[in-house]
């Protein structure tokens, strides 16, 4: 067997997730190659050469690949894919944006999100909102997979020493182009990266209480996320919501605050090693998966929490 | 121009979801269905731009079971002007339904193609990735803003981290994020209306897609649970155990 995994990287070096979506190819077994598609990705490519049970990197490093268009990138994928027993990436939004393209290329089903590898063509993935989980079993000449980074502990970033192969193939789809972005500026880690996440909910009341959590959060070396309530209510941008409809995160410590517990938020952050619940309202479902819980008034608990770290 | 929506008939997104017990699937049985959240995200996106006169005609298509013509109904309710039924009763994936809508596009060729980023019931988010891919249309995956501009569309997507804008030549296709738009709600008048609007019947055969799937579910479970921990009685033992119990902090 031979897989390929393509790397989410911002061109200066892989983003962690890699290291999971590797893990979970390690899972599969055979030969790994890694395909690092960009723009001035010279050095991300060299980071992938170092992470460990890699065979190969290939890199194309054009234009074309600037900002993961998915219309050029699926067109490579494809190509290069054809080679290949197994096709994996993040189940981030770059992953999930053009994967499924590759699959309709290759004429074969794509599985989505997968959280464990039970055989070469059986995977095992959340349906219904995390509400039930299916395995299934592909019985297409090429799996085309994207990979729920939490389900996996990632393999070493250091130690390797893959080789490096530049590859010639430039596809320009020339059906869509980048106009722009807008990119949350913040120094503290991305949600699907940190180890400590503080996240709250409808009871923050307004988008200007998020700074007590910020101020614990910077205490922690903490990402802070929110709620989908929190979200629809104007509190915080989207960007911040954890959940089924939102990030999937599994950090070592989760502090849920003022958040109820609904299902699409449970689905969203029950993968975290420790979590604490601080709700004034004791029957809030949250208290049901939280290892700590705390019945308290968030605007006197977080302050003092703050004030004791 | 003319936009062809897809819609997709799944359980009620309020309602328990519970696992059949001999693990063939999630019961359905009995079981209130509704129109996929973000497929009403798609159908709203579509009637506002009617509203602003760049849509001229809204077509609303899924595939399922002749029931599916409820949802459908509902889409002519909310302001598209008819509909297509694929009627199957068969589980039709990603692939397939993509193979089917591109049968659509073929036959109605719309300008803009709009879809939900993803059904509440399979949780794949690929069928319009892959529609997009097979009739040769550049995407705008997750979107929460679409503007028109002669033969183009600007779409601004949700994506890790942030926003992204990405200009698409015209036809394209659009899956919606829960930012694009509110839904609004059909008027009881729309509601009789809708039931005059014109809503065609096809198959899979009809249109010339074979529709098995290479994808065999296995078996469905329920997740494994978490259980409840323990209560702290205030910030002090909440900040000990922490450090010294769960040596997370």
């Amino acid at each position: 067997m031979s897989i390929l995994v393509i790397a989410d990287h911002d061109n200066a070096s892989i983003k962690p997730v890699t290291l999971n979506v590797l893990a979970a190819a390690k899972a599969i077994g055979g030969d790994i190659d890694v395909l690092i598609a960009g723009d001035g990705c010279g050095a991300a490519a060299e980071a992938a050469a170092k992470a460990e049970g890699v065979a190969k990197v290939l890199v194309t490093d054009n234009a074309v690949y600037g900002h993961s268009l998915a219309e050029n990138l699926s067109l490579l994928v494809a190509d290069l894919g054809k080679g290949y027993s197994h096709i994996l990436t993040s189940a981030g939004t770059t992953g999930k944006d053009f994967l499924p393209r590759v699959a309709a290329l290759l004429d074969v089903a794509q599985i989505s999100d997968i959280i464990k590898v039970e055989s070469a063509d059986t995977f095992v993935r959340p349906i219904y909102a995390g509400n039930a989980v299916a395995t299934v079993q592909s019985s297409d000449g090429i799996k085309v997979i994207t990979v729920r980074g939490t389900g996996f502990d990632p393999v070493s970033g250091e130690g390797g020493s893959a080789p490096v192969e530049a590859i010639d193939n430039v596809q320009d789809a020339g059906i869509s182009s980048f106009v722009g972005e807008e990119m949350a500026k913040s120094d503290r880690p991305e949600l699907t990266a940190a180890k400590i996440i503080i996240s709250g909910g409808r009871g923050m009341q307004n988008g200007d209480n998020f700074k007590i959590l910020e101020s614990v959060a910077d205490k922690l070396g903490a990402g802070v996320g929110a709620s989908r309530a929190a979200v629809d209510a104007g509190f915080v941008p989207n960007d911040m919501q954890v959940g089924q409809t939102g990030k999937i995160v599994a950090p070592d410590l989760y502090i849920a605050v003022g958040i109820s517990g609904a299902i699409q938020h449970l689905a969203g952050m029950s993968g975290s090693k420790v979590i604490v619940a601080i709700n004034k309202d004791e029957d809030a479902p949250i208290f049901s998966v939280a290892d700590y819980g705390l019945v308290a008034d968030l605007f006197e608990a977080v302050p003092e929490l703050d004030a004791a770290l | 121009m003319k936009v062809l929506v897809a819609v997709k008939r799944v359980i009620d997104y309020n309602v328990k979801v519970r696992v059949k017990p001999d693990n063939s699937g999630v019961d359905l049985t009995n079981i209130k269905m509704a129109m996929n959240p973000f497929c009403e995200i798609a159908v709203e996106e579509a009637v506002r731009l009617k509203e602003k006169g760049v849509a001229s005609e809204i077509i609303v298509v899924s595939i399922g079971p002749k029931v599916a013509q409820e949802q459908i109904r509902t889409a002519l309710a909310l302001g598209a002007d008819r509909g297509i039924l694929i009627e199957t009763d068969e589980e039709v994936q990603s692939l397939q339904a993509a193979k089917l809508f591109k049968a659509v596009v073929d036959k109605e060729q719309p300008q803009l193609v709009i879809l939900g980023k993803q059904a509440i019931d399979s949780d794949n988010n690929q069928t319009g990735q892959m529609l997009a891919a097979l009739a040769g249309m550049g995407q705008g995956t997750f979107a929460s803003e679409v503007v028109v501009e002669g033969d183009k569309v600007n779409v601004t997507r949700e994506v890790d981290g942030g926003l992204m804008t990405v200009a698409l030549n015209l036809p394209a296709v659009v899956t919606t994020d829960l930012r694009l738009n509110e839904p609004r709600y059909a008027s009881l008048p729309n509601i009789m209306k809708a039931k005059k609007k014109p809503l065609e019947m096809t198959t899979p055969a009809d249109l010339g897609v074979d529709v098995a799937a290479s994808l065999k579910i296995v078996k469905v479970e329920e997740p494994a649970t978490r259980s409840a921990g323990i209560k702290v009685a205030d910030v002090a033992e909440l900040v000990e155990k922490l450090k010294n119990e769960a040596k997370v902090i």
